[in-house]
């Protein structure tokens, strides 16, 4: 009984060592991806930084104004007036496509009064 | 435990055979049995207190230990931990009340040299000399070849400039990283914005800290780890500055003014829609303060807020609103204002030497602007009333702005309060405020009587404030105003669409050397918009204006600072949300039918 026991005892030390041996290197690889990770996004969001000051720049009052001047005969732009005020709602939109009626059914309608 | 007893047998037996007494036996013995349990109680004692002893020694070495580790070792972010989203940037952004940004953070790079390091100190200087024209190359090459071992060459590099000098390609050279302070808009909102530069620097990261405007007022929030993530929302819109901006600028340069003003403020909630002060600079390259000279001519000064001027007529409508608000008079109340009027050996005398009396409404006080009639309102209301009143709206104190530079504007007051005083400061003269003051004084009118405190943050109620005038009588100042526009002295406010309501003021420029200067003036023209119920608050003020489009030079703000407001209203109006009331003609073509 006794012999068995030493070999199992054996076996479990090397299994666990073999064990504790992959997570020690899973746990260095996890981490060294989370680095990556990490500096991944700390440079995407340098570049969204970058990014948002370039676009807040290229949106700039001065150079929107210029943009205006230079393209207003193009753009058939109008000079501002307080006449042109308007709500959302006035602008015509496309009207909406209405699917073919199919299937008709002729009814005669009498109103009251035989008008 | 064996006891080992007090009174042994044999030795009492033969203690009594000696005839001694058995007594001083049990004593012995039971001294001596206290005495072991004397030392047996003492060594557990000292046991006891050398584990203590131990146990504190261990942990205060750990505590020792770990602070000793903390301090010895390089800082590290946590790895496994998920990381806190905001680490990145160290100062928050800055927003318009849309939400666009007005300052925000650009990574770049620092230059900085170990001379020592150094394989050609010459060539290097010569090169770097070449990439930044304003570096002389023999002064570069004195300072790295006189045995330092470190300096710093540039606080920021552009990516061309890094590239260029990574091509020097000098091991002695080297780059650390700079969170750099960027207003993408250039000088639009300069004074408020202000500016920012490096604190302390080091090799890895250098602190930014605000030197001027919102930037140093507000530098502990925006530079609080905490709030980083979250901009710094102003109550500032974009839109409408950069179009008071253009608007003042052509104004200021038709008018040949040699600065101008403008202020935009909701009347309700205080909140400043725009600021501009003109001559402006770009906070991105913030120019150097004046060494001599009047500072009020650099273009850092901030007209709106820092310069305190004698805001004139403006301040009429105090001294009415005040007699209407005492139930001294109403807006129909005829009061004597017959020019001149003497006082003592003072000659109150109207604009042009006119004379409107004998006797004026009220209204028309107003309207026409009249001094003598203001004065004569003033004086029955009374000096310390009337201090009461202009404390009350704010005129006697710095303005509680968002701006390092707001608590140094203190308004100038005369030392002493004479009747000749209370009649001067009837109409704006004698005692000088920033445009800020006149338009959270106006504010007040036109929200319908409370007192509000002007703000560059952004905020969503109405601010609570005390009233200072009943809501009629606000009213009633406000269809004075309306009518100055009508039928008064700013007839060219008079913009399509928009009822405006307002008051002009002209004051003479005071000298260094005391006196009024007789050709320079500061003029401002103070609105309010819509007049049937007024929400917008507007400060026009141009320094040293002179209209020559006419065949004489005019100077009074109804020529020069009246018509710059009008456009400013005739722009922003339609951004502001406001529909215009435009009253449109019978249509042509279509008859009326009856069927």
């Amino acid at each position: 009984m006794r012999p068995v026991f030493y070999v199992l005892t054996f076996l479990a030390v090397m299994g666990l060592g073999f064990w504790a041996y992959k997570q020690n290197y899973t746990t260095q690889q996890a981490l060294r991806d989370v680095d990556a990770l990490q500096s991944e996004i700390a440079d995407l969001r340098e570049a969204l930084a970058l990014q948002r000051a370039e676009w807040a720049y290229l949106n700039r009052p001065d150079r929107l104004r210029e943009l205006a001047t230079i393209n207003f005969d193009r753009l058939g732009l109008l000079p501002m007036d307080p006449s042109q005020f308007g709500a959302a709602r006035q602008v015509a939109y496309p009207a909406p496509v209405l699917p073919v009626i199919e299937g008709a059914i002729e009814v005669m309608g009498e109103t009251e009064g035989g008008l | 435990m064996i006891r080992t007893p007090l009174r042994p047998l044999a030795r009492i037996l033969s203690a009594r055979a000696k005839g001694e007494n058995p007594d001083a036996i049990e004593r012995e013995n039971l001294r001596l049995r206290h005495e072991a349990m004397r030392d047996k109680a003492r060594t557990r004692a000292e046991l006891r207190l050398l584990l203590l002893g131990l146990a504190f020694f261990m942990a205060y070495g750990v505590i020792g230990a770990r602070m000793g580790l903390l301090a010895a070792s390089e800082p590290m972010e946590p790895r496994a931990a998920a990381s806190g989203a905001q680490i990145l940037s160290q100062r928050a952004d800055i927003a318009d009340r849309n939400g666009r940004i007005l300052a925000t953070n650009m990574l770049t790079h620092s230059l900085y040299a170990h001379p020592r390091d150094m394989v050609d100190p010459a060539r290097v200087a010569r090169e770097l000399a070449a990439i930044f024209p304003d570096m002389d190359a023999a002064a570069l090459e004195r300072r790295f070849t006189d045995g330092r071992s470190f300096m710093w060459i540039r606080k920021v590099l552009s990516p061309e400039q890094m590239q260029k000098v990574h091509e020097i390609g000098d091991p002695g050279l080297l780059f650390g990283p700079r969170e750099m302070r960027v207003y993408p808009n250039g000088d639009l909102a300069a004074h408020v914005l202000g500016g920012a530069s490096f604190g302390a620097e080091g090799v890895h990261s250098a602190e930014v800290i605000g030197t001027a405007g919102i930037e140093k007022a507000l530098d502990a929030r925006l530079r609080d780890p905490a709030q980083a993530g979250e901009p710094l929302m102003l109550s500032i819109d974009m839109t409408i500055q950069a179009a008071v901006e253009e608007i003042l600028g052509a104004g200021m340069q038709m008018m040949n003014a040699k600065g101008a003003a403008a202020i935009l403020m909701d009347s309700r909630t205080g909140e400043i829609l725009s600021l501009a002060s003109l001559p402006d600079f770009d906070p991105n390259d913030r120019p150097n303060p004046l060494v001599k000279g009047d500072p009020g001519d650099s273009p850092l000064f901030n007209r709106a807020v820092q310069g305190v001027y004698e805001l004139g007529s403006t301040f009429k409508i105090f001294a009415t609103a005040q007699a209407m608000e005492l139930g001294l008079v109403n807006a129909d109340t005829m009061v004597d204002a017959n020019a001149p009027m003497q006082w003592g050996k003072h000659r109150i005398k109207e604009f042009q030497n006119k004379n409107y009396g004998p006797l004026l409404s009220v209204t028309d006080v107003i309207v026409k602007s009249s001094n003598v009639g203001t004065a004569r309102l003033a004086l029955q209301i009374g000096g310390l009333r009337q201090q009461a009143f202009l404390k009350s709206l704010g005129f006697f104190d710095p303005t509680p702005l968002e701006l390092v530079e707001a608590p140094g504007a203190k308004p100038l007051l005369p030392p002493k309060w004479p009747e000749i005083v209370t009649i001067t400061t009837s109409y704006g003269h004698g005692m000088s405020a920033s445009p800020m003051h006149l338009a959270a004084a106006y504010a007040t009118i036109a929200n319908g009587g409370i007192a509000v405190k002007p703000t560059l943050l952004k905020r969503d109620t109405p601010a609570e404030g005390v009233r200072v005038l009943s809501e009629p009588v606000a009213r009633a100042s406000v269809d004075m105003l309306r009518q100055v526009v009508t039928r008064g002295t700013a007839s060219m406010a008079e913009v399509e669409g928009y009822a405006v309501a307002g008051k002009t003021g002209t004051a003479d420029k005071p000298k260094r050397t005391g006196g009024y200067y007789k050709d320079k003036v500061i003029n401002t023209f103070a609105a309010m918009f819509p007049a049937d119920d007024p929400r917008y608050v507007l400060i026009v003020t141009l320094d040293e204006p002179v209209n020559t489009m006419g065949t004489e030079p005019r100077r009074t703000a109804g020529w020069t600072a009246v018509p710059v407001a009008a456009e400013i209203i005739r722009r922003s109006a339609p951004l502001l949300g406001l529909r215009p009331v435009i009253e449109l003609g019978p249509p042509d073509g279509i008859t009326a039918v009856r069927n």
